[in-house]
């Protein structure tokens, strides 16, 4: 076996060395070829080997003999979807570019595809989570009569699905697209709420600690150190499971308390980035001038200094919601979280995850919990495509 | 026959990226430099002085292209070179000097650990040999405890040493040609003279060739050979040292030249029952323990300048944070028109505040780079005067007006929008809307060029007159003093050492540091410099003369 690697490597090097020594025999010594180092060239020759078997491994997911399809069914369907999707961010960008107001157009013409994917992305979850209720066939919590429990997604009849279920459904007989869908609205929109409220928390504190220093920073900054000391998914669990207890014989729902446990642990992270962000504000010019000026610490506060740190407090946005709404999903999982029957992925993943165990000789019924996870995963990848592109414009990096 | 020269530039265009395309910046200039002659580079920010220093090494910065012409090292073509041509010359054959030593050395490494790097990596020396060498360099550019100061991080050492250790490490492997990037510009004067000495020194006894790139004219005529005038990328002339001083040919040129002559009438002398607008009065300060200022006073009137000179660190700025009540002053006060001010800027009345403004050295920072110059200006006028709606707006134009700037067109913009002039020009119309008696104008032109700095001059002197105004004018530029001041405060290490009307301060007797202080003001006589080491005798310029006092 370690022959065999150290073989390929060394075959590798030396079709790295024969490349660089060809491409400058072709250009006969231009400054391309000629300056190139090794690494380079040796980088080409590794993307171009697994380029190959990428298109052979996705040949043999395409074969006619189920044993062999099988093995290559999951990379099959990521080559396609991330061709799919390319295609789907292309288009959506031309169409940015030839559409909307002048500001729009400019700002898709100097996007990275990647944005445009991520923009888009985002604007079809946004989509269905607003319109779940009209769009879903079923409702979430319906459990359909006539329809058989863990039928599996793909629509054929062959392989135990059903065209009318195209996505399957549950272990008690729900439609896992409905629920999907629906999911969007749930899990999307606390996690929104929640990222907001953590904003409002994080951002005023941190602001004002930065503006006003002293004591008051030293007592924030040290309680923000002391909840920020201690694991935060742990924390979590430990107050939702406080929370579960109170939750009934208060009357309020225990969604409420999860907003405001998670709202607080990551308005840490919020607070830490505003107060450092502001303190780098506070100490221009501008702000001694206005100081000296005798203005008040709202103007400094909203005038002053948040024009100045939206675009990093902004990119942070985007970042803080992936995490809260990865925090949502794992909670759910955990069975603290989002409660049944509301419809939600991390739930769907755990309720269904024991699929994943056919994924050898039945990729098709493992599907059913990646559905959820794919939703979560697709999200997570779209945000942080946008929150790159907002962070690199941001920085004023031109190239 | 003649000598091949060194470094050949011919028709070289440089461009850089920004919006999306390619713009100009050089627009084919020739540069031919011999061996051991030294070029000064001279033009305003932005001519590409800078740009055209680096294509000299065949290097261009990141967003910049060499797109056409050629640069020949030696007979080395350095555009068509390859990578490992280059790295063989670069740092053993060419070397580079850069305006900020401070951020251009590893803050992590030993000064001769960063000295020797170059030797040893191109095989010069061995690292003892190069060690031995490091000191012997050291010592002549008298840096003191030339066998000590190697092992040292370059944050232990003062600006200007760490400016002569670049000098040093650039002359390691005694390069054929030294680009020097505006080497003095951070320095102060005092500091400015031992820095350039060394360098002209060490220049003349390697017989290395050099390109002084600087945009302040009494320094390149102290270094250069010949000068190069350049204005937005083109060559404006060449000529000879002497030549280019006594007798430049070019509209532009002269107009450079004719800067440093600006000067104002003098005025008569203050009565003296006249009360002061504001008068600084035995006043102590520190941060946290440490004592920055020993019984300060001065006292300003009304319609007059005073400018406070000295070396950084000699309590100007400090001075100024005092009275604008930044920085409470321990003991002493701050008297405004008779009254006693309240120490603390948060105690202050509104009028108080009004009183005193103040405008900034750095007008990138001094603005809110988020806020339209219209919302700049509005928001004191609004704030003090309480102005609203079609009444604030004329104000804002009338006082954009006094500045010299179109309202209609500057109202909207950002301050993103405007030349570093025009910014400047902003930050006085700020500190006007608030219709001061009094003006702090801490270092305003010093990240000014030339030109432009005189006009910001003439703009502050008209405002003078027509408003009779008072400026507290702090500056370590003793030719500004020349041009605007009415009194002069010299201070050093947090004192007073001498005050009084300009016309005695620039006259012989003074106190000895003023001597130094005045003496060391670079001229545009290409024989000052050695005329001065002469007077000073040449093994104690700057630290020397400051320790005799």
């Amino acid at each position: 076996m370690i022959l065999w690697i150290v073989a390929t490597l060394l075959g590798m090097g030396a079709l790295a060395w024969g490349f660089r020594f060809a491409g400058q025999a072709a250009t006969s010594n231009g400054p391309k070829f000629r300056d190139m180092p090794f690494g380079v060239a040796y980088g080409y020759v590794l993307g171009t080997g697994i380029l190959l078997w990428l298109i052979w491994a996705y040949t043999q997911g395409r074969s006619a003999d189920t044993a062999i399809a099988n093995k290559f069914f999951f990379l099959r369907i990521a080559i396609e979807g991330f061709i799919l999707f390319s295609i789907a961010a292309w288009l959506f960008r031309i169409l940015g570019r030839s559409v909307g107001t002048v500001w729009s157009k400019k700002m898709f013409r100097s996007m990275p595809l990647t944005a445009s994917f991520g923009i888009m992305t985002i604007l079809i979850y946004a989509f269905l989570a607003i319109f779940a209720g009209v769009i879903a066939p079923y409702g979430q919590e319906e459990v359909i009569l006539g329809a058989a429990a863990n039928i599996v997604p793909g629509g054929d009849p062959a392989l135990g699905g059903d065209p009318d279920f195209y996505f399957g459904t549950d272990q008690i007989g729900r439609d896992i697209l409905s629920r999907l869908i629906y999911g969007a609205q749930n899990t999307v929109g606390i996690a929104f709420a929640t990222t907001l409220l953590a904003f409002f928390l994080g951002g005023t504190l941190g602001f004002l600690a930065a503006t006003l220093g002293g004591w008051l920073d030293q007592l924030l900054s040290r309680l923000v150190d002391v909840l920020m000391a201690i694991p935060s998914l742990i924390f979590a669990l430990l107050l939702m499971t406080i929370a579960s207890v109170w939750a009934p014989q208060l009357g309020i729902p225990l969604t409420v308390f999860m907003v405001l446990i998670i709202a607080v642990i990551d308005s840490t992270r919020v607070y830490r980035l505003a107060r450092a962000v502001g303190q780098s504000i506070v100490v221009m010019d501008y702000i001694e001038a206005a100081k000296l000026r005798g203005e008040g610490l709202g103007y400094l506060v909203f005038k002053e200094i948040l024009p100045n740190a939206t675009a990093p407090l902004l990119a942070e946005f985007g970042l803080r919601f992936c995490f809260v709404f990865l925090t949502i999903a794992a909670l759910s999982f955990l069975g603290v979280g989002i409660q049944p029957p509301l419809a939600d992925w991390g739930t769907m993943v755990r309720d269904l995850g024991g699929f994943v165990n056919f994924a050898q000789f039945a990729p098709l019924a493992a599907t059913a919990p990646l559905l959820a996870a794919g939703a979560i995963a697709l999200l997570t990848v779209a945000v942080n495509f946008v929150v790159d592109w907002m962070l690199h414009k941001s920085s004023g990096l031109k190239e | 026959m003649t000598e091949e020269p060194l470094l050949k530039m011919r028709g070289v265009k440089l461009e850089g990226r920004s919006d999306e395309k390619w713009n100009p910046i050089i627009n084919g200039v020739d540069l031919t430099l011999a061996r051991g002659e030294v070029l000064g580079l001279i033009g305003e920010s932005g001519a590409g002085k800078s740009t055209l220093g680096l294509a000299a090494m065949g290097y261009t910065r990141d967003g910049v292209r060499i797109s056409d012409g050629s640069v020949e090292f030696d007979g080395i073509d350095l555009l068509k070179a390859s990578a490992a041509v280059k790295r063989e010359l670069l740092g053993k054959r060419i070397a580079y000097v850069a305006q900020s030593a401070a951020a251009s050395f590893n803050p992590a490494h030993k000064l001769m650990d960063q000295h020797c790097e170059g030797p040893v990596q191109h095989g010069v020396m061995g690292r003892a040999e190069s060690e031995q060498d490091g000191i012997e360099l050291y010592r002549k550019l008298r840096l003191p405890n030339p066998e000590q100061i190697g092992f040292r991080y370059p944050h232990q050492v003062s600006g200007g040493q760490l400016q002569r250790c670049m000098t040093a490490m650039a002359m390691s492997c005694r390069p054929d040609l030294i680009i020097f990037d505006e080497p003095t510009t951070a320095l102060d004067v005092t500091t400015q003279i031992e820095v350039l000495a060394s360098i002209r020194d060490i220049v003349e006894q390697f017989n290395t060739a050099a390109i002084y790139i600087t945009h302040d004219l009494a320094v390149v005529a102290q270094m250069a050979d010949r000068i190069k005038v350049l204005l937005k990328g083109d060559e404006v002339e060449t000529a000879d040292t002497r030549t280019m001083l006594s007798a430049p040919t070019q509209e532009y040129t002269k107009s450079l030249w004719a800067v440093r002559s600006f000067e104002r009438p003098l005025k008569p002398a203050v009565l003296t029952s006249a009360v002061p607008v504001v008068s600084v009065q035995n006043v102590d300060a520190s941060y946290g323990i440490v004592p920055v200022l020993h019984d300060v006073s001065f006292d300003m009137y009304e319609g007059r300048t005073v400018a406070v000179v000295g070396e950084s660190g000699s309590g100007k700025s400090t001075a100024a944070r005092c009275i604008t009540g930044l920085l409470p002053p321990k003991m002493g006060q701050i008297l405004v028109d008779g009254q006693v001010m309240p120490a603390d800027y948060r105690k202050r009345s509104k009028d108080q505040l009004r009183q005193v403004q103040m405008i900034y050295q750095m007008a990138d920072t001094a603005l809110n780079p988020r806020m339209s110059i219209g919302q700049i200006i509005a928001r004191p006028v609004e704030f003090y005067l309480g102005l609203k709606g079609a009444e604030k707006r004329k104000k804002v134009d009338a006082l954009l007006e006094q500045i010299e700037l179109e309202p209609t067109e500057y109202y909207n913009r950002l301050p993103s929008e405007l030349s570093g002039g025009q910014k400047q020009r902003i930050g006085i119309a700020r500190a006007l809307a608030a219709e001061p008696k009094f003006i702090i104008c801490d270092e305003v032109t010093s990240a000014l060029d030339q030109l432009v700095a005189e006009g910001i001059l003439r703009l502050l002197a008209r405002l003078q007159d027509q408003l009779s105004l008072s400026y507290m004018f702090i500056t370590h530029d003793l030719a500004t003093v020349k041009a605007i001041a009415d009194e002069v405060v010299v201070m050093k290490d947090g004192r007073v050492v001498e005050q009084g009307p300009k016309q005695e301060m620039f006259q012989p007797p003074h106190h000895p540091y003023t001597d130094l202080l005045l003496s060391s003001v670079p001229e545009m006589d290409p024989d000052w410099l050695t005329n001065l080491l002469e007077e000073r005798g040449v093994d104690n310029i700057g630290d020397a003369a400051v320790g005799k006092m």
